[in-house]
């Protein structure tokens, strides 16, 4: 209810928010053999091109300069285990349109959980209000845009029983607790979700996406003379059920033990500004708060990003390419079409320490006269679509890991996280390190735990100093919240020095 | 969806279930109406209209568990199939000899006061006058300082109904209204843009508070010009009241039975113990009447009541549910806060800040994060520097470090400024010896 311009990211916790377990609900219900081409699409929502004209219509009466239907049908599952034992699961199913009408920047927009020619007009002559110049409008040819598909998979969630997945959970929590014999408590959770996408637009264009997601995630609490802690642990992509595996579970497993380990003999570092070496992988989230949010073309069409005048400018050292991509195979945070339908492309936001592109949605991309950059994103058929980022990274640069670290007489190393933030005007971001390092003259010593770091976003990106060869993208569960909407996203980075950061800590 | 309508469909839901396979099951049926106005450069920028509705399904199945939820409430016929493959799906699971529905001497039986929690004048609101809210927001400050780049101003209201039946003898249903005005105003002197928000909300349209939000928004967002980052050390903290729930959350996350059972708490084993100073009294109130947090039922059905969370610093009750209940042998008190209420202190924020030699007042939080298990935290914050009384210097761009189980102790004043427009009926809070991070 009450909105802010900050925009946040978090990874999943291990409490489950969400939901299980039978499959093909769909298919019994009725009888319908999906395939990836619009007519399936179109038979999945029980609606023919004819209703979706007469809808655009509807949606385009009151003089609306465009108008779009986004169609959704999301299934999810969640397995979890608690005490030892996968003895709880979770579903939910979400389905729905929405119609969202523009004219010039201006948006109206409302949806319907009944997808129905009756419903649907209703809908569409609300969000046409928006518009007050009542027009007659002609549906020019429709044409079908084939989506990439950048998820193959092998075997969907749907086809998949619940029999078939608990033994992967139970079995992340008997490896987690044979690692470690300080291990007291293990939660474990499998998400699946599977959302066929539908989009429609006044422009006459039909296209389509079938969207596969899956996380798996542990949480392991461990005791030791007193002291207890917790760490945690996760993957996520968009694949199939061929995904899990021993292997899987194992380094899964692995990381949270490790993580979980290293809190014990933890200390606080000295609180102030000291540099800062970003780990390679995780890290990531420096870009995504940092500059990503600020770079998202909505904050700087309203003139209110930090931003919003260094296009074209240097705004970091000339070995720093920053780069948003959302056809990664497999990614959690790739998509084969935008859900305004645009193609999805792989774009540099900064090329050579020059700031190359912001990131656009169709609205900013009209106003800023560029290509659309496949960024427009939605949570669901219940939200209007907003400059989103997918996997943000940065390319390895020049210097070694090694050269970084000793460079530093007194820092951090950092390199697990759990959320940050940022607000856009300020260009004040942040991120909470769950564990990490000292660097004492030039060496990794004590580790460290549970601080914050806050920096500002344009002096950070021309603090980066240093940037190793090592790049990693982190497959973690992150969700990246704006404007009340969440996104799974990914982010990644080689190793970095920012030379200067204010670390939480204690005081001298 | 009509009140009867919701109840139809959650008793054939319920006994859909009983009859295959089932022992137990509860079912709840919401319905959520709201619509949105947004406002810039006296145009709209955005309006929107939700109609949401939702079917939840906890299933109790040869001692298994599960829980499932779905918006496609209309075809019966695909609404047992739901039910009827969930309870398949559910068998598979392991038993969980602690699940059950609640003990029904606990429910929640009728006869409680109105709570005054939804506006019957709702659906009588004129939308152009809803439009007219938010436009009349970004007027007050329209061009009243060269420095403003944006204003933004957002009306939004909505209502939600709520029913929930339960094999073991619940039914009950709650209905919520709310309405709420937003101004976000971002001003640029140099490179900085610092952007600030104000808002209120009510239960009723006509209690809305409807003036004074732009002007508020640009007052601080202006008073931002100029922050800078400050050098690090131990200071008192002033948490300005709107924003003191956010040091209040981690404290009832630790209260919670799942985060005790699982050990993602530092206050395990303290009931009766001091974790407080003597200024730090909460009340769980359920029973005032129109409180944002009010009700006679809690999520499971239980009766809620009123009862002391934190007497002079010794904590009194934790939030346990009946599962937790059940695996922790406590007695069942409800997981769920309702309203939380502080026993104020005798100043006003004016009068707290007039008190401090040296202090920080903040204004905002920026990320951040706490460690459940041991209470560690550490929180991005802005402000001001109090110096000899008054605020000398916009800050930003630091870091409040610390543990939970020492902060509260060093809780050293309470306002008498509590903030009565969310269910945490915050004042604000004084804490003394906090380490922030600067320069």
């Amino acid at each position: 209810m009450i909105q802010t311009r900050r925009s946040f990211i978090k990874t999943g916790g291990v409490t489950v928010a969400g939901t299980m377990i039978l499959p093909p609900l769909l298919h019994s219900c009725r009888n319908i053999q999906l395939s990836p081409d619009l007519k399936s699409f179109l038979d999945h929502f029980e609606v023919t091109p004819q209703m979706l004209q007469k809808v655009i219509s509807a949606a385009m009466a009151k003089g609306g300069d465009y108008a779009d239907l986004f169609f959704e049908h999301k299934i999810s599952n969640t397995l979890a285990l608690e005490d030892g034992k996968v003895n709880r699961a979770y579903s939910n199913v979400d389905y729905g349109m929405g119609v969202r009408v523009l004219k010039g920047d201006q948006t109206g927009f409302a949806y319907t959980e009944n997808i129905s020619q009756q419903d649907m007009l209703k809908v569409a002559k609300t969000a046409a209000n928006i518009a007050s110049d009542p027009m007659t409008f002609n549906q020019g040819e429709s044409l079908e845009k084939i989506p990439p598909n950048y998820y193959k998979i092998s075997q969907k969630w749907e086809n998949v029983s619940v029999e078939d997945k608990i033994p992967y959970v139970q079995k992340i929590n008997d490896r987690v607790f044979e690692m470690d014999e300080k291990v007291t408590k293990v939660n474990a959770s499998l998400a699946d979700e599977t959302a066929y996408v539908m989009f429609y637009n006044s422009e006459g264009m039909f296209t389509y996406d079938y969207r596969p997601l899956a996380s798996f995630r542990v949480r392991c609490v461990m005791e030791q003379d007193g002291q207890i802690e917790n760490g945690s642990s996760a993957r996520s992509f968009r694949k199939g059920f061929e995904w899990l595996s021993d292997d899987l579970v194992d380094e899964i497993a692995q990381e949270a033990i490790d993580r979980t380990n290293i809190l014990f003999g933890a200390t606080k570092p000295l609180a102030g500004e000291m540099p800062v070496v970003l780990g390679a992988g995780g890290s990531g989230i420096l870009l995504h708060e940092a500059m990503g949010h600020a770079f998202e073309a909505d904050f700087n069409r309203k003139k209110t990003s930090i931003f919003s005048d260094k296009l074209g400018k240097s705004i970091a050292k000339d070995f720093i390419n920053i780069i948003e991509d959302g056809t990664l195979e497999n990614n959690r945070g790739s998509i084969n079409i935008d859900d305004e339908g645009n193609d999805v492309k792989k774009i540099y936001l900064v090329k050579d320490g020059v700031l190359d592109s912001y990131i656009h949605d169709r609205i900013s991309s009209n106003f800023y006269g560029v290509d659309p950059t496949g960024n427009g994103r939605r949570e669901s058929f219940r939200h209007v679509p907003l400059p989103r980022m997918r996997c943000t990274y940065m390319e390895s640069g020049p210097h070694s890991r090694e050269d970084i670290i000793s460079s530093v007489d007194y820092g951090v190393y950092v390199d697990n996280f759990s959320n940050g933030q940022v607000n856009i005007g300020a260009g004040d971001f942040t991120f909470f390190v769950k564990s990490g390092y000292l660097i004492e003259k030039g060496e990794l010593t004590q580790p460290i735990k549970d601080i914050n770091i806050i920096g500002n976003g344009p002096q950070a990106l021309a603090d980066i100093t240093m940037a190793a060869g090592d790049y990693k993208t982190d497959n973690g569960t992150w969700m990246c919240g704006k404007g009340g909407q969440s996104v799974p996203v990914t982010m990644g980075l080689p190793t970095v020095l920012v030379k200067k950061l204010t670390v939480g800590g204690i005081s001298a | 969806m009509t009140k009867d309508e919701k109840y139809n469909i959650a008793r054939w839901a319920m006994q859909h279930a009983l009859d295959n396979g089932a022992q137990q099951a509860s079912v709840s049926i919401s319905n959520n109406n709201s619509s949105r106005v947004e406002v810039r450069d006296e145009k709209i920028d955005k309006l929107e209209e939700a109609n949401r509705n939702n079917m939840r399904i906890s299933l109790y199945v040869d001692n298994k568990y599960s829980s499932h939820s779905t918006n496609r409430l209309n075809n019966k016929k695909e609404l047992g199939r739901f039910i009827e493959e969930a309870i398949a799906g559910t068998k598979y699971l392991s038993e969980d000899e602690f699940r059950s529905l609640p003990d029904p001497e606990l429910y929640y039986k009728g006869g409680g006061e109105d709570l005054k929690t939804m506006d019957e004048a709702f659906e009588s609101i004129d939308p152009q006058q809803k439009i007219n809210h938010a436009f009349n927001v970004e007027k007050e400050v329209l061009g009243k300082d060269e420095r403003i780049i944006s204003i933004t101003a957002t009306y939004s209201d909505g209502t939600s109904g709520n029913v929930m039946v339960t094999s073991n003898g619940f039914e009950g249903d709650t209905e919520n209204s709310y309405y709420s005005l937003v101004a976000s105003v971002s001003v640029k002197s140099g490179d900085a843009r610092p952007q600030s928000f104000w808002y209120e909300t009510s239960i009723f349209h006509n209690q809305l508070i409807k003036e004074g939000i732009g002007e508020q928004a640009l007052k601080r967002a202006l008073d931002k010009l100029g922050q800078e980052k400050i050098n690090s050390g131990k200071m008192p903290m002033i948490v300005e009241n709107r924003l003191a729930g956010r040091t209040i959350q981690p404290l009832i996350s630790a209260l919670n039975g799942r985060s005790i059972q699982q050990k993602n708490s530092f206050l395990i084993d303290m009931a009766g113990e001091k974790i407080g100073s003597d200024l730090l009294t909460i009340v769980d109130d359920p029973f005032i009447v129109s409180g944002r947090g009010s009700r006679l039922f809690d999520r499971e059905g239980l009766a809620t009541k009123k009862r002391a969370i934190i007497e002079q610093g010794v904590l009194k009750s934790y939030y346990i549910d009946t599962y937790y209940g059940k695996k922790l042998d406590m007695e069942p008190t409800s997981g769920d806060t309702t309203n939380l209420v502080f026993k104020p202190g005798d100043k006003d924020l004016q009068e707290l800040i007039a008190s401090m030699d040296k202090a920080i007042f903040v204004t905002g939080f920026n990320g951040g994060n706490s460690n459940g298990s041991t209470g560690d935290f550490s929180y991005g914050i802005e402000g001001f520097l109090v110096e000899n009384g008054k605020l000398t210097q916009p800050v930003s761009e630091m870091n409040i470090t610390g543990n939970f189980n020492q902060f509260w102790k060093d809780l050293v004043a309470v306002g008498s400024d509590v903030y009565e427009g969310s269910a945490w009926r915050t004042p604000s809070l004084v804490f003394d010896n906090i380490d922030f991070s600067g320069i």
